[in-house]
Parts: structure tokens; C-alpha cells; sequence
């Protein structure tokens, strides 16, 4: 069941010359773990922004085509209307705390909703343990690190119950122990709770094993668009200059010089596993 | 040569940040500190131009002790580069923007457009010459930046966390800059918690953690030490960590390259056949 | 800054702290409105007492002191242009004649003076103490609940919450610049104002930029979604703020009493006779 369709959508900012996205057409279903890549520039986070409405409504500007997210049109419908279905988080975690301790961040868009305080009290610590971070909750954001400011705003959104959520680069700030952490949390939103999830990333060696699509944008246009291992393996990818997973990328050199493995590998264990095969078959 | 001997630090707030810190940078390194968000990374490195003075010890550049000096006159030969490019554009035009230092340093007109040019075409932006910075994508912001540390060429070039929010591009050309930079025997000093990156340049890797260095040497030793990665709270380079997945059937454990992998995978293959 | 420390909320557990924030300024304000009433100096020694266990209650002697130190100037200014004003125009004053010339006459004028710096002293004592004791949040609370648009309340917390973060990005954009040669301290006036905008530059375009962000993570958390919001707290007034709000008006009670029916000697008077 498709939650998201875009049909030849094409947005140029107010003011540009060229579009930043150019006659995108995409099919996102329920539960999906998609993981929208491609170089600076290639307009992700303008279509991030389109999926909730940012654009384009707060960006204005001239938005072509068709775009239906949740059931509904974004062009018909408010920011705060699509914001019940669609949750959006940001690559700098400092600038979406606003509130002076963590919780009422957290219950800020159920605040906007005006929903009882006793129905919303519960919500806020539903969040909060989804994010790991209940003995957090009455620290002020600027005393937090990255990491944990970062489960902060993935709770604020979470709060809200969206059925999907968008990442835009969520990591970018952290370094590698604490990105695998908020990794881990999206995946369990999506695995266990269902929450369809859009995450843009450029560390595919960390992000790759949980995703079941990839979206590849350049200069605008979806170039490819498919399951991880297809498009780890596609020459596309490679001009582009797409991060291939090492795994991947071992893969491709062994094949380049005659070693063919049984499958396409996306992660470290992967590989181990099939290089465990040849080697103790030979 | 920047020497810091003894080297403690403690923030007025009271966070001690280093606690005796001994370490010996030679002129025309490549040197990674690295370590988890925390660790005193950068600390360590704010105290190479002086911007932070030791509490207890001292750091010697080229001899002269950084307490004795003032940050503008260490910036002569110690390039900073911070990690947001926001933090230090303010000109009307790019160029500008990269002749303030050579400016602030009073360096001679002749001079200025000189080094002007010479730092604009080696970072490429030659073309926004006269744009407003602020008109510029991030990318290019870090290009101008970048430039404008450059331009009045310092011996040593610190770069605080370079590779955050780039594409696998732009981490590519800058492992290509550096790695040129070095070439001309200047002193690159990165400050980086991405793993991936300093296992394709391997350089020398100093580990912190929690405010001391835990060990020193070559990235290839250091990242695929697992006690070591352990204690640090970092990871090993995924082609390490294939590698010691694979540990019980004799292959190395001290590979971080994908290149250096796939010889080795190949050897054994061709051995067994 | 340190002046600054005597208003900072410190986040420690007491009652004065658990008080309700739109009692504890009805009390302030009561304390402002004496102060305004009473010109004797000794009514204003009485009233510099009255806030005394309040600041011991809450634990915030230091700080509150502080405030005090930060006033010394200013009261010292507020005594001098008194002492000077009364001595050139002593009919503004009931008490004495010109010209000025006993004892008594000079006496007169000091405690006149020292009362008006009392009376000022007072005011930032109360004040002092009702910031120290409220926290950010609690004051966006009441206002909001005090039925002053939300817009403004959120702005208000908004503002406080990102003080540190902008005091920190400041030092930040001062290392970047100082590393690339700026000397914030060299040469004359105009030269040091003018080595402020490359700070005061980035400064701005970072708090506009992220103005937008925030605007736009406000937006997509449905901002406006609603006419009426609900808040997940809300301040509830608790046998302690009324018992304050009871002690608050029988001492304007008392004060105006006396105010109007109980002459107050001058000092002088008391130690002359």
C-alpha cells in the first residue's frame, strides 16, 4: 500500500533559475525503510521537504506535478494537517530544541494538537522510552550531547505518532558509536512500531543493513531506485559517486578479478559469511 | 615542530579536559587525532596556535613556548580551519574574505593579490571571485574557508572535523588535498572521528580518550587494536571488522584497505587452488 | 559578567524556588510600591531586611549578593548626584534650609541621599531575588497562564533557552577570527570597534539561519495546529503562595498605615538628641 506518490514532480525555489528537483516520480509503501542518498546538491532535502509539506508552503515557490502523502494532496492541505501523518528531523539537533527541558520539547507537537494533558502525559513517556532516554527527561537540551539531543528531537516526532517519519541526515554531527545508536532506534520505530521511514544518509556502511529500498538523486532526477544490493552493485551508483558499503565494495573487486561470491553482500557479516564459504570450500 | 610536554587542561567551568598530555608533532606529518565526541580532540589541537593556554605544562611551536605569544602571531605559521565555515565568513565579496588574514598579518598589496589568486585557484573558486560568500552552497563555503586559511600558507594546517556532512565526493578530493598539501611538505593535523576516512589516507593516528592519549602509531595498528577500539568507544574500519570476523581461519587482522584486502582474499584463494 | 550571576536561575530545590512565579512578583511588586512610598532612610533599612529570608530560605546568598556588588556602582552614582543635587537645592528637600552649613544641615543630606541609594538597593535586591528563584520555564508558564498571547511566551522561553548556545557559538566565531590574525585588543577606538564585526558579522547570519531551522522544525511539528493549546504543565497555587499573597497585602497594609499615620524620625534627629 503506497503511503507516498509523486507523479513528474518539479520545484524551483522562489528566486532560482533552475529546478531543484526535476519530473520525480517515486512509490514509497507502509513500512518501508528507504534510504534517500546521492552528492550535495542533488536535491534530497528539497524532496524530503516536499513529503511534509514544508514545500510548499513555508518555502513557496513553484511546485509541478502531483504529490499525495498519507492519502492526502500536500498542495491542498496545511503544514500542521500533514503534520499528523508525516514527521520530519533534522540534520542539526541544537536548532529543533526550543523548549528548556526535554520533555516539553517532547510534547510540544501534541501541545499544538491541544490534547489533554493526562492522554499527553502518557504519550510523552511512551516517546521518550521508545528513544531510550526517560532519565532524561527534565535535563535542559543545551546541557545534552549530539547524540542524545538528537533522540530528543526523534521523540518529539515520534510523539506525535506519524505513520511516516523523514531524517534528514540525522547523523551528520555524531561520530560513529553514536550514529549506530540512533540507527538502532530508527530501525526498531520501523520494525516494531511500523512507522515507514525515509532517511537521508550518506554513511551507507552504517545505514545499509537496515534499509529494504534505495534512492539515488543527482541534479534533481531519481536515477535509480531500487533494493540496497541492486543499487550497491550498479555502475550508476559508482559514477555518481554514491558511498558503496565497504562490503560491497570488496565484493566488486573480487568479482573484478574472477571471484564470484553467491550473493550481494551489504554488511560486514554478510560478507564474512560468503567469504567464510569460499575459503573453507577451497 | 610543535611539542606539548605535561600538557593539562581544565576549562573554567572545571571540565578537565587533558590530563597530561606528552606529544611530539615533526614537521611535514600527516597526523589523525582521534577519538569520541569528548575526548579532547579538539581541545588538544586549540592549543597548537594558542587559542587555549595550558593550565599545567606547556606546548613549544618551533621552540617558542605558545604562553609568550599571541594567537595572531602562532597563526603565522599554525593554519586553523574550524569545522563550521559559518563561523568565520562575514565579507562582501569571496576574495575578501580571503585576503582578511594576509590583511590582519600585513602582508604587502603585491603580496595579498598574489597569495588572492594563488588560494583561490588551488581551492577551484576562482570563478566566485566576486560573489557574496553568503550566496554559496555549504560545500563551496568550505571550499572558501579553507581558501582563506591557506592563502597566507602556513607551515601547519589544522582541520577540525573536515569530512562532517560531506558526500563520498568531496571526502575524496579532500583525502586528495591533503595528501597534496602533504606532498609540499606542510604539517596536516586532522581532528576526526570518522574511521573510514583515516583508514583510506592511514596516517599516523594519535587515540585519545577521556582526556589522555591512549595509545600512538601508524592507523593500521591503532584502528585494528581491539582493546584499544574498545576503550576508546570507537569503531574499527568495516574492512577490519570483515576481517576479524574471518580471524579463526588465519587472515590478518591488521587490514583497514579495501585494496590491501582483496590482495590478501586473492593470495589465499590462489593458494588453496 | 558577573553581575549578571546575581539574576541567573540556579536550578536548586527550596520553597521559595516551588513558589508560584505570579505570587512571588505580586510580592516584588508590593515591595516596589513601599519602596516608592517611604523616603526615611530608616523605613528603607527596615525594607532592605524584608527580603533576607527570603534569600536564605532559597539558598541563594552568593548569588544574591552578587546582584548587590553589580549595583554598588550605579548606587554609588545614585548617592553622589543626590548628595550634590540636595546640596545645591536643599528646598527640594523639606527638611532644611539653604544655605547649608551645621552639622545637622549636612547630616540631613547624607541620610536623604543614602535613603534614595537604599531605595534603589532595595529594588534590585527584591528583583534579584525573584529571578534567581524562578526558573526560565516557570516565568514562560506564568505568563502564559497570565493570558499573554503564546507567541510571546514562546518567544521568551525560546530566547533564554538558546542564551548558552549563542554565548558559546560567540567564543567560537572569536577563535576562528583571532586564529586567522584579528587582535580584538590593538589600536584606538575606532579600530576596535571596527575588529568587532567580523564576529558581530557571523554572529547574525548564524542566529538568522537559525531562526529559519527552528521556524522550520516548528512548522513541521504543527505549529498553528490548533487555536487553544494545552500546555503539559500547568502552575497550580498552593497553600504556601497563598499564604504569601496574605503576607504581601497586610504588609502594604501596614506600610500605608504607617505611611500615613506614624511619622518616622530622621536618623539625625535620633542621634542628635
Amino acid at each position: 500500500m503506497a503511503v507516498i506518490e509523486t507523479r513528474d514532480l518539479t520545484y524551483t525555489y522562489p528566486g532560482a533559475t533552475n529546478p531543484s528537483i526535476k519530473d520525480v516520480s517515486v512509490t514509497i509503501n507502509k513500512g518501508d525503510f528507504v534510504i534517500l542518498t546521492g552528492p550535495s546538491g542533488c536535491g534530497k532535502t528539497s524532496l524530503c521537504r516536499c513529503f511534509n509539506g514544508l514545500i510548499p508552503h513555508f518555502y513557496n515557490g513553484k511546485l509541478e506535478g502531483e504529490i499525495v502523502v498519507a492519502g492526502l494532496n500536500v498542495v491542498d492541505h496545511k503544514i500542521y494537517q500533514i503534520a499528523r501523518h508525516v514527521g520530519l528531523v533534522f540534520q542539526n539537533p541544537e536548532n529543533q530544541l526550543f523548549a528548556l527541558s526535554v520533555e516539553k520539547d517532547v510534547a510540544f507537537g501534541l501541545e499544538n494538537f491541544a490534547m489533554p494533558r493526562n492522554e499527553m502525559r502518557k504519550r510523552v513517556d511512551w516517546a521518550l522510552q521508545m528513544a531510550g532516554i526517560t532519565e532524561l527527561s527534565e535535563r535542559p537540551p543545551h546541557e545534552l550531547s549530539g547524540g542524545q539531543q538528537q533522540r530528543v528531537a526523534i521523540a518529539s516526532v515520534l510523539a506525535m505518532q506519524p505513520d511516516i517519519m523523514i531524517l534528514d541526515e540525522p547523523t551528520s554531527f555524531l561520530d560513529p558509536v553514536g550514529a549506530q545508536k540512533i540507527f538502532e532506534v530508527i530501525n526498531e520505530l520501523n520494525k516494531k512500531l511500523g512507522i515507514t521511514i525515509i532517511l537521508v544518509e550518506h554513511r551507507l556502511d552504517l545505514a545499509a543493513k537496515y534499509a529494504n529500498s534505495v534512492i539515488v538523486m543527482d541534479e534533481g532526477k531519481v536515477i535509480l531506485n531500487g533494493t540496497p544490493r541492486e543499487i550497491f552493485t550498479s555502475e550508476e551508483a559508482r559514477l555518481i559517486g554514491v558511498g558503496i558499503p565497504k562490503a560491497t565494495r570488496l565484493y566488486q573487486q573480487l568479482k573484478q578479478h574472477g571471484i564470484q561470491l553467491k550473493n550481494v553482500p551489504v554488511t560486514t557479516e554478510e560478507i564474512a559469511n560468503l567469504l567464510r564459504e569460499v575459503l573453507k570450500h577451497d | 615542530m610543535i611539542e606539548a610536554k605535561d600538557l593539562h587542561f581544565t576549562y573554567p567551568t572545571g571540565l578537565e579536559a587533558l590530563r597530561g598530555i606528552n606529544l611530539t608533532v615533526d614537521d611535514g606529518e600527516f597526523l589523525a587525532v582521534m577519538g569520541q565526541n569528548g575526548a579532547g580532540k579538539t581541545t588538544l589541537v586549540k592549543h597548537f596556535n594558542g587559542l587555549l593556554k595550558p593550565t599545567k605544562g606547556e606546548v613549544l611551536v618551533n621552540g617558542v613556548n605558545t604562553r609568550d605569544v599571541s594567537v595572531a602571531k602562532l597563526a603565522r605559521n599554525v593554519g586553523f580551519v574550524f569545522q563550521n565555515p559559518d563561523h568565520q565568513l562575514f565579507s562582501e565579496t569571496v576574495e575578501d574574505e580571503v585576503a582578511f588574514a594576509l590583511k590582519n598579518f600585513g602582508f604587502e598589496e603585491v603580496v595579498i593579490e598574489k597569495q588572492v589568486d594563488w588560494a583561490l585557484n588551488l581551492l577551484d573558486i576562482t570563478q566566485y571571485r566576486k560573489t557574496s560568500p553568503f550566496m554559496l552552497s555549504g560545500g563551496e563555503r568550505k571550499r572558501v574557508a579553507l581558501a582563506s586559511i591557506l592563502a597566507w600558507d602556513p607551515q601547519v594546517i589544522i582541520l577540525d572535523e573536515p569530512t562532517i556532512g560531506q558526500d563520498y565526493q568531496q571526502k575524496e578530493k579532500l583525502q586528495q588535498f591533503i595528501l597534496q598539501l602533504n606532498a609540499q611538505k606542510k604539517t596536516v593535523v586532522i581532528v576526526t572521528h570518522d574511521v573510514e576516512f583515516v583508514a583510506e589516507c592511514n596516517p599516523r593516528v594519535i587515540l585519545m580518550s577521556q582526556g589522555k592519549i591512549l595509545a600512538e602509531g601508524i592507523a593500521e595498528k591503532i584502528l585494528t587494536n581491539q582493546k584499544l577500539v574498545a576503550q576508546a568507544s570507537i569503531v574499527s574500519p568495516q574492512i577490519t571488522q570483515i576481517f576479524l570476523e574471518l580471524a579463526d581461519l588465519g587472515l590478518p587482522t591488521d587490514v583497514i584497505d579495501v585494496h590491501e584486502a582483496t590482495k590478501i582474499l586473492l593470495a589465499r584463494l590462489r593458494d588453496r587452488r | 559578567m558577573s553581575v549578571f550571576e546575581g539574576f541567573r536561575f540556579r536550578k536548586v530545590s527550596s520553597a521559595i524556588h516551588n513558589l508560584d512565579p505570579r505570587v512571588k512578583f505580586f510580592y516584588v511588586c508590593i515591595l516596589f510600591v513601599m519602596a516608592i512610598l517611604f523616603t526615611k532612610l530608616l523605613a528603607l533599612v527596615v525594607l532592605f531586611f524584608v527580603p533576607l529570608p527570603f534569600v536564605f530560605m532559597a539558598r541563594v546568598k552568593r548569588q544574591w549578593l552578587r546582584s548587590l556588588r553589580g549595583a554598588a556602582f550605579l548606587a554609588v552614582f545614585i548617592f553622589a548626584t543626590n548628595f550634590i543635587f540636595g546640596y545645591f537645592y536643599p528646598t527640594a528637600f523639606q527638611e532644611i534650609t539653604p544655605p547649608i552649613d551645621t552639622l545637622v544641615e549636612y547630616l540631613v543630606l547624607l541620610e536623604r541621599a543614602a535613603a534614595m541609594t537604599l531605595r534603589f538597593v532595595v529594588l534590585i535586591a527584591s528583583f534579584s531575588v525573584f529571578f534567581l528563584t524562578t526558573s526560565p520555564d516557570h516565568l514562560g508558564l506564568a505568563l502564559q497562564q497570565s493570558h499573554v498571547p503564546y507567541e510571546f511566551c514562546f518567544a521568551f522561553t525560546t530566547a533564554v533557552r538558546f542564551v548558552p548556545v549563542l554565548a558559546d557559538e560567540a567564543q567560537t566565531i572569536m577563535d576562528a577570527q583571532k586564529a586567522r590574525g584579528l587582535e580584538l585588543e590593538r589600536g584606538n577606538l575606532i579600530k576596535r570597534v571596527r575588529n568587532y564585526i567580523p564576529i558581530l558579522i557571523p554572529l547574525i547570519v548564524n542566529a538568522i539561519r537559525r531562526s529559519l531551522e527552528l521556524a522550520e522544525s516548528m512548522e513541521s511539528r504543527a505549529w498553528g495546529a490548533s487555536k487553544k493549546r494545552t500546555n503539559l504543565y500547568s502552575l497550580k497555587l498552593k497553600r504556601a503562595d497563598y499564604l504569601l499573597v496574605v503576607v504581601s497585602v497586610l504588609m502594604l497594609i501596614i506600610a500605608v498605615y504607617v505611611w500615613l499615620y506614624v511619622p518616622i524620625p530622621s536618623l539625625t534627629a535620633l542621634l542628635s538628641l
